[in-house]
């Protein structure tokens, strides 16, 4: 590889047609591409001096094949000069800025000072088009100016009021370069133009560049027709008219021809180099496309900035549906056979591995079933030939295999792989995964590993990548390996846990205690690996019985020692510790959980206390392996009763039902009543308030409390036997804000934060009276989702949700953006070795990173050091 | 009464660092002097602290994370627009 080379400096500059002529091989002056045999007409635009595509020809310029040529520029000499698109809006500058006349600046010395500043100070402005005042006189040479009108894409014209007529001059491309000729090169410094690289009279083409047949390469269809680039055919287009145009001009013909042609000729260049200017009909191709000329090959996403430089497709990945098994490990990812079979690694043939090598490529490229052997399907000769195995060659090939061959094995059980979702938001978003050979069409992956993803199973695909050689696999492995990125490098937490049905599962088996007999214990714990099951915790009748704490004590590590608060704790003013009637008071001791539920605060994912204990103090894969034994554990115990939520979960007796209708009556009345006293003028306003303002606060306050009083009449009699509530008051999904509106009350719509006002003439609906304060009229939803919404309910309901929908859309459209301009600012930005951020020259951006040096991935939430873990862990009790 | 933005809470410590304090710094680093954060001479606190370009400025923040936390400017002329 050659060594890397400093960069001294980059010129931006306009082509002269002094340089376009030098880089030129070859002047094209035919439209014709290839002749009746198909060769390519000399001097026309398929020129062989230009370079090859037909394989098998050589290259007039550079004597080589098609392959190694890179192609060779052309040009061809315009009849008359015509406007570069590109540039009309510096040509109008420069326009308006100069002397008609003598091409000056239009500008005193003094006036100049003024905008950039003396020699000593300048400012670092340069002039702008608004510095110059309209039709003065040239102060060089007295000239009057004219207006300079500019009329898109190309037509620039003079405009001046003659005995009050008012008269137009169009300006032709040839006036114009003779104009910006006599612009001098001190005055164009002072307009930001470097004259050495950029003369201003270049941006009028008096001479074209004719781009190398390689990069407009035609194609032979089936029928054995060819079929021309489209910059080829914008090109024989621009060649027919100039051609057009010189034998017009040579015949003399009438001034009004000539300019039609030179208007044709105009339209012809500004549509090869851009065919979406505005103003300008684009250019099309015979079955109405637009044609895709210059410009249009490097704009957008599918351009050549977006999409073939930062863009890249790689070999050696797959794609295809996810779906979730929570029989698999978190490091591991469930590959259908079709992939597996498809997807290779090569293995180099050593005398070590030659038998084992060959039994893979004997084995060919079928494989019947996941559990069959791994085959191969091609192998690699040292002058890195590649023979496709089959099975008409599979014997005689093998037999040719030795050291120095490589085999590209197919993928097996515990081979190494990326895996990948979009949007890649974060590291997380690529890990490494153990492959397991599955059937079925679909990757399969433990829903544990679904936050860092941000993945679910409604239809979302992943990518897997297939690490090539020895280098790429031991990154996998020591750096992506999904058990060195359990603990997110955002907050220092666990961001891979137990989410869902692991959460409800794990609340139902340790909530309160109640005891299981042997044949349960052992169906729980079926899929973890111990020796022995503990001693029961009580016998009866002679039958051994365990706890359902004593079950999940068996997955934890033994010297476990913490004390916290699951997620069912209300956080009273005085905690009753082991004595919680909730039982939200989690003690662990010595690996044994004494008492508390264990809930998504000790397992979930982003907040797992225990996960996050357990890595602090075994490690990482002492983590991943608890994570998969507690999911294994919670869905089983899940699984022991069967957890489901119906329609009628949500009903209330008729008691309840009334209190709440007397609830809402009682707060409509409130409300009305506040209304009354608005009304007579009675309101003492808040501070800083309108009385309209304090009449809103104190309706929204009242309607308010109303919702949640409902929600408590329905949670008073829903208890932990609704599925919906075990999901709230666990942390698994949901809250008790969602139960209350399917049970209660939906409550107030809003949008941004306030009652719903708009819609007709002092009234939201033609449902109601002008000027209605009520509750119902300004968006009150009284029902629940499970009675059913009134129309005009509905309507507000809509109107709510709406918003909500359009913040999000926003929300993400901005952060995203936000988040790319980060990444692109910080993205070379690294951690030296004595500690300090620096970028690539070395400069420094903080003495020490994070100020305090700490990765926040191996920290505690933040913190470098977990006080309180560790001396909980030591004096076994709560800190 | 006079202002010293320096008297906020918000502003930061800001000291004049001496010759041998920025030999040290420089070759603790293994820095140019230009590899060093700027500051504009015009900043209210470098106005404060009476530095011209070319001084560099000792920061002593109070920090989140850390506590304390030492960083070092230079101070360059503000460049016109």
């Amino acid at each position: 590889m050659p060594s890397p080379k400093r960069i001294g400096k980059i010129e931006f500059g306009l082509l002269s047609p002094k340089e376009i002529r030098k880089m030129s091989v070859r002047k094209i002056i035919w439209a014709d591409t290839y002749d009746e045999d198909g060769y390519p007409y000399p001097q026309g635009l398929m020129d062989l001096n230009l370079g090859v595509i037909d394989p098998g020809l050589r290259c007039k310029t550079c004597d080589q094949k098609a392959s190694d040529c890179p192609g060779h520029f052309g040009h061809i000499e315009l009849a008359k000069p015509v406007i570069h698109v590109g540039y009309t809006r510096l040509i109008r500058k420069l326009l308006r800025a100069t002397c008609r006349a003598c091409g000056r600046l239009l500008l005193e010395a003094v006036e100049i000072e003024r905008v950039i500043g003396t020699e000593e100070e300048a400012t670092g402005d340069i002039l702008k088009e608004k510095d110059i005042k309209k039709e003065r006189l040239c102060p060089h040479c007295g000239e009057q100016q004219l207006k300079i009108n500019f009329e898109k894409p190309t037509t620039f014209s003079e405009m001046w009021t003659e005995d009050g007529k008012k008269m137009e001059h169009k300006l032709t491309p040839a006036d114009i370069r003779a104009r910006l000729e006599k612009i001098p090169d001190d005055d164009l410094k002072l307009l930001g133009i470097n004259p050495e690289v950029a003369r201003p009279e270049w941006t009028i083409l008096t001479v074209l560049p004719v781009p190398p047949v390689t990069m407009r390469p035609s194609i032979i269809l089936e029928n054995g027709q060819r079929s021309e680039d489209d910059l080829t055919h914008k090109l024989v287009d621009i060649i027919r008219i100039n051609q057009r145009f010189k034998e017009n001009q040579d015949a003399g013909a009438p001034h009004l021809i000539i300019e039609d042609l030179w208007e044709l000729l105009q339209y012809h260049v500004t549509t090869y180099l851009d065919n979406e200017v505005a103003g300008c009909p684009p250019a099309r191709h015979r079955s109405g496309r637009p044609l895709k000329t210059l410009s249009q090959r490097l704009k957008g996403k599918d351009g050549r900035f977006r999409g073939s430089l930062s863009g890249k497709r790689v070999n050696f990945s797959a794609r295809t549906v996810i779906s979730p098994d929570p029989n698999i490990g978190v490091t591991e990812v469930g590959v259908p056979l079709a992939v597996a079979r498809e997807m290779t690694v090569p293995v180099r043939v050593t005398p070590f591995n030659l038998a084992e090598v060959k039994e893979y490529a004997l084995n060919g490229p079928v494989r019947p079933t996941t559990t069959s052997p791994c085959g191969a399907n091609y192998v690699i000769r040292p002058d890195n030939r590649r023979i496709r195995l089959s099975d008409q060659n599979l014997q005689a090939t093998v037999d040719l295999v030795e050291p120095g061959w490589t085999v590209e094995r197919q993928l097996r059980n515990g081979d190494i792989v990326l895996f990948n979702r979009q949007p890649s938001l974060h590291r997380m978003s690529i890990m490494a995964h153990r492959i397991r050979v599955m059937d079925g069409k679909t990757f399969r992956l433990n829903p544990a590993v679904c936050p860092p993803y941000n993945a679910d199973f409604d239809g979302d695909e992943m990518n897997l990548h297939v690490p090539q050689t020895e280098e790429a696999r031991a990154e996998a492995q020591i750096l992506l390996s999904v058990q060195e990125n359990i603990l997110s490098p955002r907050f220092g937490g666990p961001i891979i846990g137990g989410i869902h049905d692991h959460v409800s599962g794990i609340f139902l088996l340790t909530h309160e205690t109640h005891w299981f007999r042997k044949e349960m214990v052992l169906y729980l714990l079926m899929h973890h690996p111990m020796e022995n099951l503990p001693e029961p915790g009580k016998v009866e009748d002679g039958v051994p019985y365990w706890s359902n704490k004593q079950i999940f004590s068996c997955i934890l590590p033994t010297e476990l020692n913490m004390v916290f608060r699951a997620s069912s704790c209300e956080s009273c003013d005085t905690c009753k510790k082991e004595l919680c009637e909730r039982d939200a008071y989690v003690k662990i001791f010595d690996g044994h959980l004494v008492a508390g539920t264990i809930d998504k605060k000790a397992i979930g994912a982003f907040d797992g206390q225990i996960l996050h204990r357990v890595i602090r103090q075994y490690g990482m894969r002492r983590a991943a392996d608890f994570i998969d034994d507690m999911t294994r554990l919670a869905i089983r115990s899940i699984m022991l009763d069967g957890f489901s939520f119906g329609i009628d979960d949500e009903d209330l007796p008729r008691t309840e039902q009334g209190q709440i209708r007397d609830v809402l009556e009682t707060a409509a009345s409130d409300v009305e009543r506040r209304i009354k006293i608005f009304q007579d003028g009675q309101l003492e306003p808040m501070p800083g308030r309108t009385l309209d303002e304090t009449l809103e606060m104190q309706i929204m306050q009242v309607l308010g409390k109303a919702r949640d009083r409902t929600g408590e009449i329905a949670g008073r009699h829903l208890g932990l036997e609704n599925s919906a509530v075990v999901m709230a008051v666990s942390g698994a999904r949901g809250s008790m804000l969602n139960l209350t509106q399917m049970a209660g009350c939906i409550g107030q719509q809003s949008v941004r934060g306030e009652r719903i006002i708009r819609g007709y003439d002092d009234r939201t609906l033609p449902h109601f009276r002008k000027g209605d304060r009520g509750s119902a009229a300004h968006g009150f939803i009284q029902n629940s989702y499970k009675s059913g919404l009134s129309p005009t309910e509905f309507f507000f309901h809509a109107i709510g949700g709406r918003e909500g929908l359009v913040d999000t859309a926003v929300r993400t459209s901005q952060s995203g953006y936000l988040q790319r301009r980060m990444i692109n600012a910080l993205q070379d930005l690294k951690v030296a070795y004595d500690g300090t951020v620096r970028t690539t020259g070395g400069r420094i951006i903080q003495f020490r990173y994070g100020e305090d040096g700490t990765d926040p991935s191996k920290s505690s939430f933040g913190s470098p050091v977990d006080v309180k873990g560790i001396i909980e862990s030591e004096i076994k009790e709560e800190v | 009464m006079t202002f010293h933005v320096l008297d906020h809470i918000m502003v930061p410590e800001h000291r004049i660092m001496t010759e041998e304090e920025i030999g040290t710094l420089l070759s603790t680093y293994h820095l140019s002097l230009d590899q060093l954060p700027k500051i504009f001479h015009d900043d209210p606190a470098v106005k404060t602290v009476k530095a011209k370009p070319g001084n560099v400025i000792g920061i002593i923040r109070s920090s989140q994370t850390a506590g304390r936390a030492e960083s070092f400017r230079l101070v360059v002329k503000r460049p016109k627009k």
